[in-house]
């Protein structure tokens, strides 16, 4: 004879509505190998915790095994969209660490290479963001421009995406002949296509209908999270490390922060986020020409380069900013010709963690456009 | 076109084309394949300038799938962590037979610049699955990529697949014979 148990049981605290979904790490919008734990309420997501860790390349453990210059190329392959931005903190730390003065020519080449290098940034992250809300033709667009870009600096470097050209003291060659040309012609180009863009793109009904209203990110969130970046001026904060403290010669130049004003929507949402880009890449566009007004034509580019990289004793941190936020370096030096260590403040890092608080409540296809306005690159995330 | 030369005058009779099946079968197979939509680092995002106006990877015929299970080829575009491998051999095995692998990068071949220190770094891709092309750089150039891409379709055209299989047939009948 079978006798029957009674359970007894809370029905209140059994969950039963919410499903988890696994979005990567293999996934064609995670922007690489990003896995999103994603809770659901039907199609509304409730929850999500980033994983990371699957392209943690052991960056802080290799640099300690290096000499100071032998780090650079290392740090290219932190965030591979924006090199020249990413050699830039570290060489001006060790520089600052050492005592050197680059001379002027070097100084503006750094600052056109960088300002290049963001123009080539945003527009990955704008083709990209146009792909996740379903506009393939921007991509196109995009990537004819940004391979002019990289043909200057394969021609200058030598190198397509990673190029090791900041040397510490200097840079790893001069520039060719005919670069200042060259230059301005793809800031002219940069600037008719942006305008194609903003037809095609931005101001599309279909695009500001998926965008606007869309993961908002108020203020205050923005800076207690420590965003930085187009992340943190899309909420309307008018923070860029450029004028808040002019490192380089960057106090020499003419130009504004673009911030997100609400124009289709609220302040702070995904279209802000991009739009910041956008006037970003004007802006660039601006410190370019002035810079190569202003660069003289004369000058070795190697005549700062010290024999042997050996800084004495001590530890600093200097950041920069990065296309993507603020990027810095905290490097310990004990004496000796390799770092004691080498720490990477990675903007898109922080920029992630931000992700779970402004995607509740959300569909689930509006996370995926939210992810992307946020533009992270996993290679600078798990280092 | 392997199977057009060897006609004299392929088009004045109307267009007939001679070949054994496994020919036709291997020309169609090869200009027709379809790649796991995926990139691991650097080199996904020359992957990325390949798939666009410029390079045009979509000329051989190639379309981005996101499913395993459509997949003819994978291409392993950038470092191959010790977390990532798994997730990697597992992708390989949900895909259908025919399949192949293209390796793309020193990292992918080798573990590249981070194969002295990298401690979580895979040293190739090659030790969990096995690979068709190797395709080197850092990262290559995306013409590098599409001639391992042409490299891979001409590994196709010369692939048996008959002769293969009664080649099989008859080692498990050996096989069998021996067992009784």
């Amino acid at each position: 004879m079978t006798t029957t148990k009674f359970v007894d049981i809370d029905f209140s605290k059994i969950d039963s509505d919410r499903m988890r979904l696994n979005v990567g790490p293999q996934h064609p919008s995670t922007h690489g190998v990003l896995r999103l734990e994603v809770e659901l309420d039907g199609e509304v997501v409730t929850n999500v915790i980033p994983h990371i860790g699957y392209l943690h390349r052991c960056f802080e453990k290799i640099a300690e095994n290096m000499n100071y210059q032998q780090v650079i190329p290392y740090i290219d392959r932190m965030d591979y969209i924006s090199s020249m931005n990413n050699e830039l903190p570290y060489v001006m730390a060790v520089e600052k660490l050492l005592g050197i003065k680059v001379p002027e020519k070097v100084e503006y080449i750094r600052v056109i290479m960088c300002e290049l290098n963001r123009i080539a940034n945003h527009q990955i992250a704008i083709a990209t963001f146009g792909l996740d809300a379903g506009a393939f033709t921007p991509f196109l667009y995009l990537f004819r421009d940004r391979e002019y870009i990289l043909w200057i600096f394969e021609k200058a470097t030598g190198g397509r995406l990673l190029f090791n050209y900041f040397w510490v003291g200097g840079l790893a060659n001069d520039v060719y002949p005919t670069f200042k040309e060259d230059v301005l012609n793809i800031v002219k180009q940069v600037r008719k296509t942006n305008k194609e863009i903003e037809e095609l793109l931005i101001y599309n009904k279909i695009f500001i209908d998926r965008t606007a209203n869309v993961g908002i990110l108020p203020a205050d969130v923005a800076i207690n999270y420590g965003c930085s970046g187009p992340v943190l001026r899309g909420s309307g904060v008018p923070f860029d490390l450029r004028k808040a403290e002019p490192y380089s010669i960057y106090d020499r130049f003419d130009f504004e922060i673009p911030v997100g004003k609400g124009e289709v929507g609220t302040v702070g949402d995904c279209w802000d986020r991009n739009i910041v880009r956008m006037r970003e890449m004007e802006q660039s566009c601006r410190i370019i020409e002035q810079a190569i007004e202003q660069m003289p034509d004369t000058g070795d580019v190697q005549s700062a380069i010290p024999k042997k990289v050996r800084p004495p004793k001590g530890e600093i941190y200097f950041r920069c900013e990065n296309p993507k936020g603020e990027l810095g370096f905290y490097v310990v030096s004990d004496g000796k010709d390799k770092p004691y260590r080498v720490k990477g403040r990675a903007p898109s890092f922080v920029n992630l963690s931000v992700l779970p608080e402004i995607s509740r409540g959300y569909l689930f296809a509006d996370l995926i456009v939210i992810l992307g306005s946020i533009d992270i690159v996993l290679g600078e995330i798990d280092r | 076109m392997g199977l057009l030369d060897r006609l004299d005058n392929p088009y004045d009779t109307g267009g007939i084309v001679l070949g054994t099946l496994e020919d036709i079968l291997n020309w169609g197979r090869s200009k027709s394949d379809w790649y796991l939509h995926f990139g691991l680092a650097c080199c996904a995002i020359e992957f990325m300038s390949m798939n666009a106006s410029h390079f045009d990877f979509m000329r051989f015929g190639i379309i981005p799938r996101a499913t395993p299970r459509q997949a003819d080829f994978i291409m392993i575009t950038g470092t191959v962590t010790l977390k990532m491998a798994e997730r990697i051999k597992l992708l390989w095995e949900q895909m259908a037979e025919p399949k192949y692998c293209i390796s793309v990068g020193s990292c992918a071949n080798s573990g590249g610049p981070y194969w002295q220190y990298g401690y979580h770094v895979l040293k190739g891709v090659d030790r969990i699955i096995p690979v068709h092309v190797y395709v080197p750089g850092c990262p290559p150039r995306p013409e590098a990529m599409e001639e391992g891409m042409m490299k891979l379709q001409s590994l196709i055209d010369q692939q048996a697949i008959f002769r293969k299989r009664k080649k099989l047939a008859e080692e498990e009948e050996l096989l069998q014979i021996k067992q009784r």
